[in-house]
């Protein structure tokens, strides 16, 4: 069943066109990748999907029309996001930031430790006093708290130490494995997406050039579009 | 209660608090008591206010309408209790009242409703707008009260004797003090709860990043009003006493330089630290007394004062004394 839709998405900066035909459609417990080059749209579709930003087009939720909700409405109905950058609450402790965000649900604070056990281990701490790696657990962790049925992760792995990617990434299999929640990813490393994600959606100039399952992604388009293979 | 250095440093505030009075009236100095009052009154109105600027960041220089409200409501409500004029003949008689205990929560239900109307308004908008809309607010009520002569202008209203409480001799200013004292205790005590709340959290994670406190799923406007609206009824229930100790309300109550005062209380203790505002209020009015009786131009000394604070200790005296970021046990 399709839990997340965009059809025909556009969005502006002010004048500046960014999104003009943005469509993607993700089905529950799917784990996609939103790929593109830098500039092409990615976090820019994020935003429209968070309501961060106004687009028009369809957006709907599980069905229902998201599009002129905002944005605290859409994280309540099941939408979780880690930002870009991470940007906890710097002046919270490790436990605090998580309780600020808790909703009821199968995410608790013993299951956020039993998922990074390193926050366990700082829940005093305040979150300007961690480490990037930690900080982006937590990021994550606050994101889970609030038992979204979709997890957006924009840049999850950004400029973090290659031991600590590879802990974000076990985290990000164990979420798929062990919850069933749907993810929606954006990232760099594009051999861990492909190992891991059932989707991928390929944006370029601010429109979807293409969709479809990753094991039919073929090393041609993804250099076309997105650089690598 | 974990024995942090902060705790220590609040336990004698408290201390000199409750000590300085009886001291006072064993040497029988009256006006320390007075001037005790004072700073207690002062330290509520800033505890009110640092719940909206230490906790929810809103740096509101309009917290005198506040004061001002609670202060004419007191000072109203005792003027037709005094003159046996009533205040509503229709469509239920209404009349004034002398017991506190009435006047309290109407300053505070008065305050907040202010409060809320004031917040709806202001928090639309954010930093240095913010400011000037309250302040714009602060300005409307303090000409208003000139204004409106039928509560004595820009004279002000004198009332003959303090209100009323229950078994206590409200005149005796040990025992007013007493109540005053017991209300900020109350206050800092709800404080220190609100802040440990999820709502509380939930305030601190709105004043440190908005955008993020959406993307989990709560409002940071309604957040932040619920705490400007309870921040404004401490302030108000602040003023309703003022008046009393004063026995006198006048439009200085509403003033922007009164505004000023009450954040200047919480720059000088520390700002978002619970016995910041106490620390500033006494301090202030201390100066106030000693240097005011020096020179007439003692608030060159303060200006020094604040100025020193500011740029060598970013967490105000108390920070200055127990270290800068809040322990967290």
């Amino acid at each position: 069943m399709t839990l997340l839709l965009l059809e025909n998405v556009t969005a502006s900066y002010g004048k500046a066109q960014a999104l003009f035909d943005v469509n993607l459609n993700l089905k529950e417990g799917e784990l996609m990748a939103l790929m593109g080059r830098n500039g092409m749209g990615k976090s820019t579709t994020v935003k429209v999907i968070m309501r961060m930003l106004r687009g028009t087009g369809n957006l709907l939720f599980e069905g229902r029309d998201i599009m002129g909700l905002p944005s605290h409405r859409v994280a309540q109905m099941g939408l979780g996001l880690v930002p870009e950058g991470r940007r906890c609450f710097r002046d919270l402790t490790v436990a605090e930031n998580l309780s600020a965000s808790a909703r009821l649900g199968y995410w608790s604070l013993p299951r956020i430790f039993e998922l990074f056990p390193r926050l366990g281990e700082r829940q005093v701490q305040v979150a300007d006093s961690l480490s990037g790696g930690e900080q982006q657990m937590l990021s994550i962790g606050r994101a889970l708290m609030t038992n979204p049925r979709l997890l957006i992760l924009d840049e999850a792995t950004e400029g973090l130490a290659p031991i600590v990617r590879q802990e974000i990434w076990v985290a990000i299999g164990k979420l798929k494995a062990e919850t069933g929640i749907a993810i929606l990813l954006i990232d760099k490393s594009i051999k861990e997406l492909r190992e891991i994600c059932d989707s991928a959606t390929l944006i370029e100039r601010g429109k979807t050039v293409w969709t479809g399952s990753m094991k039919s992604l073929d090393s041609q388009t993804l250099d076309r579009y997105v650089g690598v293979s | 209660m974990i024995l942090t250095r902060e705790n220590i440093l609040n336990f004698v505030i408290t201390a000199g608090l409750i000590l300085v009075p009886i001291y006072a009236v064993i040497v029988e100095e009256p006006f320390t008591i007075t001037l005790a009052t004072r700073a207690v009154i002062f330290s509520l109105a800033a505890v009110g206010l640092n719940i909206a600027l230490g906790l929810g960041g809103m740096v509101s220089l309009g917290h005198a309408v506040f004061f001002g409200l609670g202060g004419y409501t007191m000072g109203i409500l005792a003027f037709h209790a005094q003159s046996y004029i009533p205040l509503f003949e229709w469509p239920i008689l209404i009349e004034g009242t002398k017991q506190m205990l009435v006047v309290w929560p109407l300053a505070m239900i008065i305050s907040a409703i202010a409060a809320f109307v004031i917040g709806l308004l202001s928090l639309r908008t954010g930093g240095v707008y913010f400011i000037m809309i309250t302040l714009a607010f602060g300005q409307m009520f303090f000409f208003f009260s000139i204004s409106w002569s039928a509560y004595g202008g820009e004279d002000g209203l004198s009332i003959y004797v303090r209100n009323q409480f229950p078994l206590v001799n409200t005149l005796v200013p040990i025992q007013f003090y007493a109540i005053c004292l017991a209300i900020l205790m109350l206050a800092l005590w709800i404080n220190a709860r609100l802040a440990k709340s999820s709502f509380g959290l939930a305030l601190s994670a709105a004043r440190q990043n908005t955008e993020r406190v959406r993307n989990v799923g709560l409002d940071p406007t309604s957040i932040k009003l619920v705490a400007f609206v309870i921040s404004g009824a401490i302030t108000g229930l602040a003023g309703a006493l003022f008046a009393d100790l004063n026995r006198f309300v006048s439009p200085t109550m509403f003033s922007w330089q009164l505004s000023g005062e009450i954040m200047v209380f919480i720059i000088i203790g520390g700002i978002g630290r619970l016995y910041g505002p106490v620390l500033g209020a006494i301090i202030f009015v201390t100066l106030e007394h000693f240097l005011g009786g020096i020179s007439e131009y003692w608030l060159v000394f303060l200006g020094l004062l604040l100025l020193l604070i500011v740029l060598f200790s970013r967490g105000g005296l108390v920070g200055l004394l127990v270290g800068r970021e809040r322990v967290h046990e």
